[in-house]
This record gives C-alpha cells, sequence and structure tokens, in this order.
C-alpha cells in the first residue's frame, strides 16, 4: 500500500527534474563542463567562489541537484524495467536507483551548506 | 498477489535495437544517466571551489583530462536530446491556456467526509494554447536562463 502513497510524489519529483534539466543543464554543461575547463572562457576563481556561496545560488542548485537525482532515478528505474527487461528484479532496482538519489541529494546539502 | 499464468511471449534484451523509433526512445530515456553524471560533476565543482583556489585547480585539471572531456560532450548530446524531447512533451502532458479561457461551471466529484460527492465547481475552458505555442514559449524560457547564466558565471 505504501508504494500506491510514494508514486505520485517520484512522478512529481521526477516532472520538476525533467523540467530543471531541460532548461538548465545546456547552458550548464556547455559552461562547466566544457567551456571553463578546455580554457575557452576563464572567470576567476573569487568570482565564481562569490556566485557559488551566495545564498541564493545554493538554494537554487541544491533544488535543482535534488530533482535532478530523483529524475534520473526515477527514469533509470524505468529504462533497467522494460529495457533491460528486468521487472523480476523490481524492488532492488528501486531502492537502488532511490537511495542513490537520496544519498546524492544528502551530499549536495552537505555541499551546498558549506562552500 | 500472484501474476496470473497467462501465456507471454518472451521480449528479447535488445527489442530496442530493431527500429528507430524504438532507439530513440531508448536514447531519450538515456539521457537520465547523463543527468545524473552531470549533477554529480557539479557537485564536485561546487565542493572544489569551496575548499579553495587550489583545489579548484586540481578540478579544473581532472576536467580537462581527454576521458572527462568526452563524456561531457556526450552528456551535452543527450541533454539536448533529453531537452528537445521534453519539450515537445510537454504540450501533451498539460492543458496550457491563453487569455481566450473562460470560467465556467461544470459537475466534479469532490471529496466530502471521505466520500467522493458531486458539486457545481469552477473550471476554465476554451483558450487552450495550440502545442506549438507551448513548445515555443519553452525556447524562450531556455535562452533567457541560459543567458542570465552565462551572464552571471562570466560578467
Amino acid at each position: 500500500m505504501t508504494k500506491r502513497h510514494i508514486e505520485p510524489i517520484l512522478w512529481l519529483l521526477f516532472s520538476a527534474g525533467g523540467v530543471a534539466a531541460a532548461v538548465f543543464l545546456p547552458i550548464l554543461v556547455v559552461l562547466f563542463g566544457l567551456a571553463i575547463p578546455l580554457g575557452l572562457v576563464q572567470p576567476d576563481y573569487d568570482h565564481l567562489h562569490a556566485v557559488v556561496s551566495h545564498w541564493l545560488t545554493r538554494l537554487v542548485l541544491l533544488g535543482l541537484l535534488v530533482v535532478m537525482l530523483f529524475h534520473a532515478a526515477h527514469r533509470f528505474r524505468f529504462t533497467l524495467y522494460d529495457g533491460l527487461q528486468l521487472r523480476g528484479f523490481a524492488t532492488p532496482i528501486a531502492v537502488l536507483c532511490y537511495g542513490a538519489a537520496l544519498v546524492g541529494s544528502a551530499a549536495a546539502l552537505l555541499i551546498v551548506l558549506t562552500v | 498477489m500472484s501474476a496470473p499464468a497467462t501465456y507471454r511471449q518472451p521480449v528479447s534484451r535488445l527489442w530496442w535495437l530493431k527500429k528507430r523509433t524504438y532507439f530513440l526512445f531508448v536514447m531519450r530515456e538515456l539521457s537520465s544517466v547523463f543527468v545524473a553524471w552531470f549533477a554529480v560533476f557539479l557537485m564536485l565543482m561546487v565542493f572544489a571551489i569551496g575548499r579553495g583556489e587550489e583545489s579548484y585547480q586540481r578540478f579544473l585539471d581532472w576536467a580537462a583530462s581527454p576521458v572527462i572531456v568526452v563524456i561531457n560532450v556526450v552528456a551535452l548530446a543527450f541533454s539536448l536530446l533529453h531537452t528537445v524531447t521534453w519539450f515537445v512533451l510537454t504540450p501533451q502532458a498539460m492543458v496550457v491556456r491563453g487569455p481566450g479561457s473562460q470560467q465556467a461551471r461544470a459537475m466534479k466529484e469532490v471529496p466530502v467526509a471521505g466520500k467522493w460527492v458531486p458539486a457545481a465547481t469552477a473550471v476554465r475552458v476554451g483558450g487552450r494554447l495550440p502545442a506549438g505555442a507551448v513548445i515555443a514559449s519553452q525556447y524562450v524560457g531556455l535562452i533567457v536562463v541560459s543567458a542570465f547564466i552565462a551572464w552571471l558565471v562570466l560578467r
């Protein structure tokens, strides 16, 4: 029965994360994943630190990370169910996926609190 | 509850290679791996920034290594696939009403003291925005957010 109650919340997190990833991810990957490491643009450390440690950035970042992690967990769970025909392992798969998202969310909370 | 004992045709684990549309569907679903990857990547970056300039420099050196760059190029491709497919699905998943919508009264089942009872309620009808308008407005949102983040980081 508990599964019935929690499923809508998981779908809600999936949708929220889907929207967040769709809107925020491309620019974040371009900037932080490629342009900055490859030296195409070089914002200085103090500026980055100031941006990241602003309370609003921390809040947005935490929200973004949490919903993205749960979005990924939810979608990956169904990828394993259907893509690899693993419905027989439904419970351990769900525990692993959402467990990983929970651990990641806790880590995200610690990181934004201490940056 | 046990499964009904009816015959089910076994499905190959590689069913998604049999048709282009199946393949695209699975690629879309696999974008989740890269969403998770980049969440972790961002967390490592913010952690490094928090620990000081030297630590951030070490993060940048790691992020510039060929393996990580290749992973992030693939992540960018999957993130764009996610964005495009998500925007296309939005108008199918929700009704967005424009200024042309009107208030109307309709009978709806509402919970009263633990029972579902029909009652007159206000609903909005008409003025549904066409799918194209919903999709276009999402791209406007994407551009505004992207421009803002780029400005914030690079100014």
